[in-house]
C-alpha cells in the first residue's frame, strides 16, 4: 500500500566522539507496514531505535513524525506523540505486577490530567491494560514482572508498549532469548499489530524478518547499504556480501 | 506503604488511640516531649514521601524545616504573637517555594550528585541564617508564639495547658498528614511516584515526565517539612540555624530508616523510637554522641528493614532501588 | 583595591583550594570507583588537625605529625574498608550515609574524649615562623608558602601516579566502568582498598597541614565536609582533575568572597554549585549522563 510515510528521517546521523554510530540514515516508515531493520552488530540499528524513541539526541538530521519536526525530543515527548518503543534488553518494571505495568502505560496515554483520583477505581485504565495483555497473549497479570518467565517478560514489553496506543512501533529484537513455540506466538502477533500500526522491527532472526516485513532496510556500519522489499534484498548482491552469506539462498 | 489488610489498618487505628491515651499516662514533661516527638515524626514522613516513596534521598531537607521555622520568625513583631491562621499558611508557603526551587535545581541531578547537591543547598540555608543579620545569627533568637485563634478571638494558654494542647493539635496533624499522604499515595500520581522509584528509564518512556513528577514530590515533601518547622516554633518559642543543619536532616533520615523505608507508618514510628532511646540515653550517660553513634550503626547493621519490618512478619516488602546510570 | 592584600587573598585562596583537593581526590575517586558516600571524610581531616595538635603538644614538633598523620590515615582507611564499608558498597545510598553519620558522630564523641571540646590554636613549626617578602611591601606566611609548596607537590605525585603508572590506569578505568575492570580479570578488591587508604592518608595529612592556620575545634570536619562534596560536584564525580579544578576555583571564590563580600560570602560557594549544575548536571569534568 502506497501511503504517505507516517515517520521518516532525512540524512539522520549520531556522532560518539569521533564515530559516527548512525550515518546519513533516511528511512520511511508507513501505516500497516512492517519495516525491517537488519544489519551484523555495530550496524547501528540499536542507536537508530534510540534516536526515533527519543532517547538519544541526533548530531545532525530530522526526524518527521505525522507531520511534526521531531528529532531531539526528550523519549517522554516521543511516547506522548505516539511513538512507542519496546528495550531489547528487558526493561520493565520488576517489583510491580505485570497487570500495573501494562496499567501505568495505559495511565501514561490516557491517566496524566486525572492524577488526584483514587487509583483502584479508574476502571477504564485496568481495562485497557487487560486487552493489552490479551492481544499479546500474557494470562499471568497478578505475578509480579521479575517473576515472569523470559518469554513472558518479552510479551510483557510488547504489552506496555502496547497500551500506550502508539500509531508508530519501534520493536528492538523482541525475540531475544525466546524457544520454537514462544517465537510462533511473537511472529503471529507481529503480522496482527502491522495491520494497524507502523512497525518498525530490528531483529537478528533471517526467517521471522523474511517472512513477516513488508520492507526492509539493510545497516551496515552505520549507513543504509541497501531498502526494498524481501525478494528485492534478497536478491541485492552488496547485501548478500555483506551480511546474508550463504544461510539464505 | 500502606497496609495490606484491614487488620492492618486497624492496628493503625489502635496505635492512633494509644497515643491520644498517652498524655494521661505519663508525667507532664513527657507530653512536651510526646509534642516534640509529633514533629520529628512530621519531618520523618516528609522524607518518608520522598525517600521510600520516590526513591530520593535527600540530606537537605532540614533547610525547609528552618525556612519555615524563620519565617514565623520574620512575620511575627517584636514581643507578640500571630494567629496561627496566619503563620501556618506563610510558614508551609515559604518552606514549598524553597522547595520547588531548590528541587528544580537538584532534581536535574541523579543519585550521589542529587545527595550532595541537597546536602549543599541545606548548607546554604543554613549559612543564611547562621551569618545574616535578618534572623537572630548563630545563637537564634526567642519568638512569639503563634496563638491558637484568630480575628481577636484568642484561646489563651497556661503554661500548664500548653503543652498537653500542643500534644493534641501534632496529633491531630499526624493523622492528617497520614490519611493526606495515604490518598496520595493511592492515587494515579502516587502510581507514578512508585513506577519512578522502581524503573524512571522505562516510565520517562511510557510517556511520563519523571522530572516534574519527581518536583512535584519533592514540592510537596518541602511543604511538609515546613508544616513541622512551623509547629516546632508553636512549641518550643525559639528558632536557631541548627533547625535548617544537615545533622537535623541526617537525623531525619534516620528515623525513616528505623522506623521502616517502605511504611508510611515507619516514618512515626521511627520518630517516636528515637525521641524515646535518645531520653533513656540521656539518662545512662553523658556521652551522647557516644550512644547516639552506636544506635545509628547498629540499627544500619542489624535493622536493615527497620521497626516496622519487624512488626508484620512474612510480608516481602523488597521494592528495588532505581537504577542509578 | 589594594593590591598587595588582594594578593593575599589570591594566594590563601589557592592554598585553601590545594587543600580541598586534597581532601575531595579521594571523595572523588571513592565515590567513582565504589559507589560509596562518605560524610566521615571530614572526621578523618580532623583527625589529621588533632593528630598535629597532639604531636606539638607532646613533643613540640609539627613535623613529627605528619608522617604519623599518613601511617594514621592508611591505617584508619584501610581498617574502616576492610572491616566495615566494604560490606555496603552494594546497599542503597541510605544506609551509606547513615552508617558514615555514625561514624561522625563517634568521631566526635572520640575526639571530646581524648582530648578535650575547647577551641586550640596549634603553633606553625619554629622555623617556618617568619614571613616571606614578595614585594617591598608585601611578605607572606612562610608556613602558608610551605603548605602551597607541598600541596602541590602531592598534587603532582597525585597526578603522575594516576597518569603515568599501571595502577594509576587501572584506577582510571575502575573510576569510568568498574564493571569492565572486573571482567578483565583485575583483583578489584585490593584496588578499593588502595583508594580507600590513599584517599583517607590524604584527607588525614590535609588536617594536619591545616591545623596551624584554621586551629582545631568541634566539629570543624563538618565545613570542610561539605565544601569539598561541593568540589566533587562541580569537578564532576571520578574526575581527579575536575576535583583539581573545581578545588582551585572554590578555594578562590570562597576567600575573595569572605575578603571583600562578607555578608554572603557563606553562600558564594553554594551559588556557584547551582550555576555549575544549570550549566551542566553531571559536573565539569563529569561523564556525560
Amino acid at each position: 500500500m502506497t501511503t504517505e510515510p507516517i515517520l521518516e528521517t532525512f540524512a539522520l546521523t549520531r556522532h560518539f566522539g569521533g564515530l559516527a554510530a548512525v550515518d546519513q540514515v533516511a528511512i520511511e516508515l508507513r501505516p500497516g507496514e512492517l519495516h525491517a531493520v537488519i544489519g551484523p552488530n555495530g550496524a547501528g540499528k540499536s542507536t537508530l531505535i534510540n534516536l526515533l524513541s527519543g532517547d538519544l539526541k541526533p548530531t545532525a538530521g530530522r526526524i518527521r513524525f505525522a507531520g511534526r519536526e521531531v528529532a531531539g525530543l526528550p523519549a517522554h515527548r516521543m511516547a506522548q506523540l505516539g511513538i512507542g518503543r519496546s528495550y531489547q534488553k528487558t526493561n520493565i518494571l520488576r517489583a510491580l505486577s505485570a497487570l500495573e505495568n501494562v496499567r501505568l502505560a495505559a495511565q501514561a496515554r490516557h491517566g496524566q490530567t486525572r492524577l488526584l483520583r483514587i487509583a483502584g477505581r479508574e476502571a477504564s485504565l485496568v481495562e485497557h491494560a487487560r486487552r493489552a495483555l490479551a492481544r499479546v497473549g500474557l494470562a499471568a497479570e497478578d505475578k509480579s514482572a521479575g517473576s515472569l518467565s523470559h518469554g513472558g517478560q518479552r510479551q510483557l514489553e510488547i504489552a506496555m508498549t502496547l497500551a500506550t496506543d502508539p500509531s508508530v512501533l519501534l520493536l528492538d529484537e523482541p525475540l531475544a532469548g525466546m524457544g520454537p513455540e514462544e517465537t510462533r506466538h511473537m511472529v503471529a502477533l507481529l503480522r496482527q499489530l502491522a495491520a494497524d500500526h507502523a512497525v518498525l522491527l530490528v531483529e537478528h532472526d533471517m526467517d521471522v524478518v523474511f517472512a513477516v516485513a513488508d520492507r526492509l532496510t539493510v545497516m551496515v556500519n552505520g549507513s543504509v547499504l541497501a531498502s526494498g522489499t524481501p525478494e528485492a534484498i534478497r536478491g541485492n548482491a552488496a547485501v548478500r556480501e555483506a551480511y546474508l552469506g550463504e544461510a539464505v539462498a | 506503604m500502606l497496609p495490606r489488610t484491614r487488620l492492618g489498618w486497624w492496628l493503625l487505628a489502635l496505635g492512633a488511640l494509644l497515643l491520644a491515651a498517652y498524655p494521661w499516662l505519663v508525667p507532664p514533661f513527657y507530653v512536651t516531649l510526646g509534642a516534640k516527638a509529633l514533629i520529628w515524626a512530621m519531618l520523618a514522613m516528609s522524607l518518608q514521601l520522598l525517600a521510600g516513596g520516590v526513591g530520593l534521598v535527600s540530606l537537605g531537607h532540614a533547610a525547609f524545616f528552618g525556612i519555615a521555622a524563620y519565617s514565623v520568625h520574620l512575620l511575627t513583631p517584636e514581643y507578640e504573637s500571630l494567629s496561627i491562621l496566619v503563620t501556618l499558611p506563610v510558614a508551609i508557603l515559604a518552606a514549598g517555594v524553597a522547595a520547588l526551587l531548590i528541587g528544580a535545581l537538584s532534581l536535574r541531578t541523579k543519585g550521589f550528585f542529587f545527595l550532595m547537591v541537597t546536602l549543599a543547598f541545606g548548607q546554604m540555608v543554613f549559612f543564611l541564617f547562621h551569618d545574616t543579620a535578618c534572623c537572630g545569627g548563630a545563637d537564634g533568637v526567642s519568638v512569639g508564639r503563634p496563638a491558637l485563634g484568630a480575628l481577636g478571638v484568642e484561646w489563651t494558654l497556661g503554661r500548664g495547658d500548653r503543652s498537653l494542647v500542643y500534644y493534641y493539635v501534632n496529633l491531630a496533624i499526624i493523622i492528617g498528614l497520614y490519611l493526606g499522604l495515604a490518598f496520595v499515595l493511592r492515587s494515579l500520581f502516587g502510581r507514578v511516584l512508585q513506577g519512578i522509584r522502581v524503573n524512571e528509564h522505562r516510565m520517562q518512556a511510557l510517556g511520563f515526565d519523571v522530572y516534574r513528577y519527581k518536583l512535584a514530590a519533592f514540592t510537596l515533601s518541602g511543604a511538609i517539612a515546613g508544616l513541622a518547622g512551623h509547629m516546632w516554633v508553636m512549641s518550643d518559642g525559639r528558632v536557631n540555624p541548627e533547625l535548617a543543619g544537615w545533622h537535623l536532616s541526617a537525623e531525619g533520615l534516620l528515623m525513616v530508616l528505623l522506623g521502616g523505608l517502605h511504611a508510611l507508618h515507619g516514618a512515626i514510628m521511627g520518630a517516636l523510637a528515637l525521641t524515646g532511646l535518645n531520653e533513656v540515653s540521656q539518662l545512662i550517660t553523658e556521652r551522647q554522641l557516644l550512644v547516639q553513634g552506636l544506635v545509628v550503626l547498629l540499627i544500619v547493621l542489624l535493622l536493615p528493614r527497620g521497626l516496622a519490618g519487624l512488626s508484620l512478619p512474612g510480608r516481602r516488602h523488597k521494592a528495588e532501588a532505581d537504577d542509578d546510570d | 583595591m589594594d593590591f598587595a592584600s588582594l594578593f593575599t587573598q589570591v594566594l590563601n585562596g589557592v592554598q585553601l583550594g590545594l587543600l580541598l583537593f586534597l581532601i575531595a581526590s579521594g571523595l572523588t575517586l571513592i565515590f567513582g570507583i565504589m559507589n560509596f558516600i562518605n560524610l566521615a571524610h571530614g572526621s578523618l581531616f580532623m583527625v589529621g588537625a588533632y593528630t598535629a595538635y597532639v604531636c606539638t603538644s607532646a613533643f613540640g614538633s609539627l613535623w613529627f605529625a605528619l608522617p604519623v598523620a599518613i601511617a594514621a590515615g592508611i591505617l584508619l582507611g584501610a581498617l574502616l574498608e576492610r572491616s566495615l564499608f566494604r560490606f555496603f558498597y552494594t546497599r542503597e545510598h541510605l544506609y551509606q550515609v547513615l552508617l558514615t553519620y555514625a561514624l561522625v558522630l563517634l568521631f566526635e564523641e572520640a575526639r571530646a574524649f581524648l582530648v578535650d571540646n575547647d577551641f586550640h590554636a596549634v603553633p606553625v613549626p619554629a622555623v617556618l615562623d617568619f614571613s616571606v617578602p614578595v614585594t617591598t611591601q608585601f611578605s607572606y606566611s612562610a608556613y602558608r608558602l610551605f603548605v602551597l609548596a607541598l600541596c602541590l607537590v602531592l598534587a603532582g605525585l597525585f597526578f603522575l601516579v594516576i597518569e603515568r603508572t599501571r595502577f594509576g590506569a587501572v584506577v582510571r578505568a575502575a573510576a569510568f566502568d568498574r564493571d569492565m575492570v572486573e571482567a578483565l580479570g583485575l583483583d578489584v578488591k585490593r584496588i578499593f582498598l588502595a583508594v580507600f587508604a590513599i584517599g583517607t592518608a590524604m584527607a588525614v595529612l590535609a588536617g594536619a597541614l591545616a591545623a596551624p592556620l584554621y586551629s582545631v575545634y568541634p566539629g570543624m570536619g563538618d565545613s570542610f565536609l561539605i565544601v569539598s562534596f561541593v568540589v566533587v560536584v562541580i569537578g564532576g564525580v571520578g574526575s581527579v582533575a575536575g576535583a583539581f579544578w573545581a578545588a582551585l576555583l572554590i578555594g578562590l571564590v570562597d576567600q575573595l568572597g569572605k575578603a571583600y563580600l562578607s555578608g554572603v560570602a557563606g553562600m558564594l560557594v553554594y551559588l556557584m554549585m547551582a550555576a555549575v549544575l544549570l550549566w551542566r548536571p553531571t559536573g565539569l569534568f563529569g561523564r556525560a549522563a
